[in-house]
Parts: C-alpha cells; sequence; structure tokens
C-alpha cells in the first residue's frame, strides 16, 4: 500500500502553497460549482470557451490539500485544450483515482500522475475528483454538482 | 469500585487492536464510542439463549425477552431518574426522538405564526425536522447565537421568548465544540413563557449524570451507541401528560390495544410510539451498558475526562499554528481544532497512517462553521477510557502534520 509519502508528494504540496489558476475568469461563459457534502470541500470553476477550446479556466474555494492541488493541477492541464481533449484527460484521470490495478495513461496526465497515491485511500477519493467532476459539469452547462 | 485505568481499558477489546501498523487511539467518541465486552456478551447471549418475540407469545423465551427488554426500559429510567417506565420510549437513535416529537407534538401543537427555538451550535438532527415542521405549519424557527467561545448568547435567547414560542429544542452538549449548555435555565425560562423543551442529550449521557426531575425539560433525547451500547437504539423520554396527549408516530403491531377496519384504539404508553418489533437485542445492549456505567459511576468518569481535557487543551494550545474552536468555560471532552498548516482532511489522514482515529469535517453542525468561518475542524473527542499517552499520541500526529506540510 502506498504510504504517505506517495500521497503528500512534493508537486502536491507546492500546488496547494501556490495554487494556479486560483482567480474567477472575468468573461467566463461556463461556470460551475461543485460541493462536497460530506467535508464542505467547496469549489467554483470558471471557463472561457472559444470555439471548443478553453481559452481561460479559474477555480476558488475552500478545501483540503488534495482537492486544491488536484484543481490547480487540473486548470493547468486542460488549459489551451479543446473540450474534447478536456473529455479525454478527465477520463484518464478518472481510471487512475478509482482503479489502483489500471494503467495509468502517462503521456496524457503529466504531472497529475502524482495524484496517483489518493487510490489508496479511499476516503479521499473525493477530495481529489471533485474539481474534475465540476469541470465536467461545467462544459455540460450544469450548474451545480456534488460527489458523496 | 475504584476507576483502574489499565481494567477499564481490558473491559474493551477493540482497545487492543492495532491500526496501519500502531496501537489504536480512539479518539471518535463523539462520533460513536467503544462498546465493553459485558455488552458484548449481552447481545451474544441474548440471540444465543432467548431470542424471541416481545409482548406476545405465551411461550417461555417471549417471556424471557420482553422481560429482558422491559428490564432494560426500568434501568433507562432509573438512570435518568425520570418517574416512570412508560415515560421511556424505545427508538433507533437521537434523530428519530427528535423527528417523533417534531411529527407527533409538532404536527398537533404548531402552526402558522408559532416560534420553534433552536441554537446555532445544533446538529442537523436538530435543525432539520423542525424546518421540515416550519415549512408544513408556517411556524418560524428562531436561531439563538452563540458567541466566539461557543456558548449560548442567553440575553438573546431571553429576546426570542414570547408567547409566541411553541417548542424549544435545544442541545445539552455541544457535539462540534463541546459546550455544555446551562439546560436547567433554558428549560426554565421556556416554561414561563408556557414552553415545552427538548434536550438533546446525545453528548451529554455518555459524560455526565442527566436526571429529568432535576432538568425538568418535556423532552429528553439520546443514542446508545455514544453511551458505549450498541448502534440502533436510542431513548425519547417525554413526561407522561406531553406523550399521552400526542397521536402515534409509527402505526403497526404492538401500538394498538385493537385493530377494526371501523376504529383502531391506541395502546397505552411507551408502546403507543413502539410500532413494529423493536430493536429488543439493542435495548438489553442498552441495559447492560447502563449497568457498567452505572458500576464505574460518574464522580469517577468526569473526573478523569476533565483531567484529560485539561491536559489536551493545554497541550494543543501550546502547538504553534494549531488554534482549538469551542472553549467555553463549561465543556465536555470534545477538542475541535484547526491549523494553520493543514486542511482538516489531510490532518485526518495523517494522524490515521499513526492509528490515531478522530473526526474531519463540519460533525454535522454546518451552522457552527459558518458562524466561526470555517469550512471544518479536526475533532478529537474523549471518552473515559481514553489516557494521557492517547493525547501525547495525538500530538506527536500533529507534529508530523506540520513536519508533512512543511
Amino acid at each position: 500500500m502506498a504510504g504517505l509519502s506517495d500521497l503528500y508528494q512534493e508537486i502536491l504540496l507546492e500546488h496547494n502553497n501556490k495554487p494556479r489558476n486560483f482567480k474567477s475568469v472575468e468573461d467566463a461563459n461556463q461556470t460551475a460549482e461543485g460541493y462536497n457534502p460530506l467535508c464542505g470541500d467547496q469549489i467554483t470553476l470558471s471557463l472561457k470557451v472559444i470555439d471548443g477550446l478553453i481559452d481561460d479556466v479559474g477555480f476558488q474555494g475552500s478545501g483540503c490539500a488534495i482537492s486544491r492541488a488536484s484543481a490547480s493541477m487540473m486548470t493547468q492541464s486542460i488549459k489551451g485544450r479543446s473540450v474534447e481533449q478536456a473529455q479525454h484527460i478527465f477520463d484518464a484521470f478518472h481510471h487512475m483515482i478509482t482503479e489502483p490495478e489500471g494503467e495509468i495513461d502517462s503521456d496524457i496526465l503529466g504531472d497529475l500522475e502524482t495524484l496517483s497515491g489518493v487510490n489508496a485511500y479511499p476516503t479521499r477519493i473525493k477530495c481529489a475528483i471533485l474539481a474534475w467532476h465540476t469541470m465536467k459539469a461545467a462544459l455540460n452547462g450544469d450548474i451545480q454538482v456534488t460527489t458523496e | 469500585m475504584t476507576f483502574d485505568l489499565n481494567s477499564v481499558r481490558d473491559d474493551f477489546p477493540i482497545l487492543k487492536r492495532q491500526v496501519n501498523g500502531n496501537p489504536l487511539v480512539y479518539l471518535d467518541n463523539g462520533a460513536t464510542s467503544q462498546k465493553p465486552q459485558s455488552v458484548i456478551d449481552a447481545i451474544v447471549e441474548y440471540y444465543a439463549t432467548t431470542n424471541s418475540n416481545v409482548h406476545r407469545g405465551v411461550h417461555t423465551l417471549s417471556q424471557q425477552a420482553t422481560d429482558g427488554y422491559e428490564g432494560a426500559r426500568s434501568k433507562v429510567r432509573k438512570f435518568i431518574n425520570a418517574s416512570k417506565d412508560g415515560e421511556i420510549i424505545f427508538t433507533r437513535n437521537t434523530t428519530e426522538g427528535v423527528n417523533l416529537v417534531a411529527h407527533s407534538y409538532g404536527r398537533q401543537n404548531i402552526g402558522p405564526g408559532d416560534d420553534i427555538i433552536v441554537s446555532n451550535m445544533e446538529h442537523h438532527s436538530n435543525i432539520v425536522p423542525w424546518q421540515m415542521l416550519c415549512e408544513e405549519s408556517g411556524a418560524n424557527l428562531k436561531v439563538v447565537p452563540i458567541d466566539d467561545s461557543g456558548e449560548l448568547v442567553m440575553d438573546e435567547y431571553q429576546e426570542m421568548l414570547s408567547s409566541r414560542t411553541k417548542l424549544v429544542s435545544i442541545t445539552h452538549v455541544s457535539n462540534a465544540l463541546g459546550t455544555i449548555l446551562p439546560a436547567k435555565q433554558i428549560v426554565d425560562m421556556a416554561h414561563s413563557y408556557g414552553a415545552p423543551v427538548l434536550l438533546d442529550g446525545a453528548q451529554a449521557v455518555p459524560h455526565m449524570p442527566v436526571d429529568m426531575q432535576e432538568l425538568d425539560c418535556d423532552f429528553y433525547v439520546f443514542s446508545g451507541h455514544k453511551l458505549y451500547g450498541p448502534t440502533g437504539i436510542g431513548i425519547l423520554y417525554g413526561k407522561e401528560d406531553y406523550l399521552n396527549s400526542m397521536p402515534p408516530f409509527l402505526g403497526g403491531g404492538d401500538m394498538i390495544k385493537s385493530v377494526t377496519f371501523e376504529k383502531t384504539i391506541y395502546n397505552d404508553l411507551p408502546y403507543k410510539f413502539e410500532g413494529g418489533t423493536p430493536d429488543i437485542a439493542g435495548a438489553i445492549g442498552l441495559g447492560a451498558v447502563i449497568d457498567y456505567v452505572s458500576g464505574l459511576g460518574f464522580d469517577q468518569i468526569t473526573a478523569h475526562e476533565e483531567e484529560l481535557l485539561h491536559y489536551g487543551t493545554e497541550a494543543l494550545e501550546s502547538i504553534a499554528g494549531v488554534q482549538i474552536i469551542g472553549t467555553a468555560t463549561d465543556k465536555a471532552g470534545i477538542l475541535s481544532f484547526v491549523m494553520d498548516a493543514a486542511h482538516p482532511h489531510d490532518i485526518g489522514t495523517i494522524l490515521d497512517e499513526q492509528g490515531i482515529a478522530i473526526r474531519t469535517g463540519h460533525h454535522c453542525a454546518q451552522p457552527v462553521m459558518q458562524r466561526f468561518q470555517i469550512p471544518a475542524t479536526a475533532r478529537a473527542s474523549l471518552a473515559f477510557y481514553n489516557t494521557k499517552e492517547d493525547i501525547d499520541a495525538l500530538v506527536k500526529g500533529i507534529d508530523r502534520v506540520i513536519e508533512v506540510f512543511s
């Protein structure tokens, strides 16, 4: 089983301390709010999508290190990508987090692979996945999403 | 009986287990507490030798099961010093007790323009049933504020009371903050306006003696599982006059005297409120734990827990970057805290790695979190079987959190 050092890797702690794209995108055209009622983690995600391309993305809210780092790394990975590519990254990330025995698509995930340690902590999977479900909801035009 | 901590701990088999390679340090007693062997034995013994349905069979087993079940009721009555066994209703848990009163008493007596008063430090189970009732009846929910230490603002409570007040439903001990509320004073003030009072005793009963005659509350609810007893069994105490005037909650078997399609006659107290086959083993387990706790005695339990709370408070206060939430003068064994370095969830995971069980999150008391403008806390909650070594382990665990996040 993965230990604490696999979970709280340096890069995760760094994103927690200095989250990227921690902002509200002013001229956003797609936003959604994600909420984990179990622990109170809350995230607001705003995206500016132009012609199927994610031009800008930002998140705000409060949560644990894992949810914050996951959101920060997600915004980095989808910014400048197409909506379709973002969907592929979502699928690869979801697979990595929820299928401990599954293969990890390193090419697509890049730095996000450092979050793979979460799959050894079932109670923390919801923390890591919250931003991602919120992103999916925003792109689908849903306003609210909860993970429970 | 003297309070020998080692022998007390020996009574709880789970305390011997290891978690993640470390001895279990169980500090999540506010969520549920551990069970002594005598309770586990009582439940096993019941199923192995006596299992039968209550109140109906003429055969020996049914009579013995009924004796065990009703015997447990009498133990509860003595434990909380109620006047009559009929005032002791078995429920599933505290939540069901609150809902029973909301449905039965509330629907009958509370209407448009009436006020129901709760506090800002209620568990969701003492908020949501009243919100549902307010929505249905047109009554208003009034919320007594709390101050920065987590104490009820009594002047505001006094201001809120009026002839429109039809029920006051307030916690006896706060699950998120540990505050012990001035229950007797709350009851007396409401009574001067003719309003009945329900006290949520879920966090009080495991830690201090409660006396229905002294408190003079009209309803008192608690759960067996926080009192070192089994899950699935709880208690609603109600004054006989109120319970008699209230309609039944769940219709079914055991709560009736006779049924025809023209007219059904309800049973007497307490059976009127106990529709269906109850949790017989749970009640017997609850009776067993009352014997156990009474054997230890609250003088010793309270003294030990107060010492631990004092020790733990000093220990946490001495760590830079740790802030205790809930600093009322009168407090039960709850240490809710936040850290500059880490979110409560991360604290919980890192402590678990060292075998330390605490609760993290909003503790089903989101309005308390909103009041203190925090998303969540980490909460260590004590029981009489905890030791100073448990607190030392917690402190060491917090040091590890700081190390990981430095």
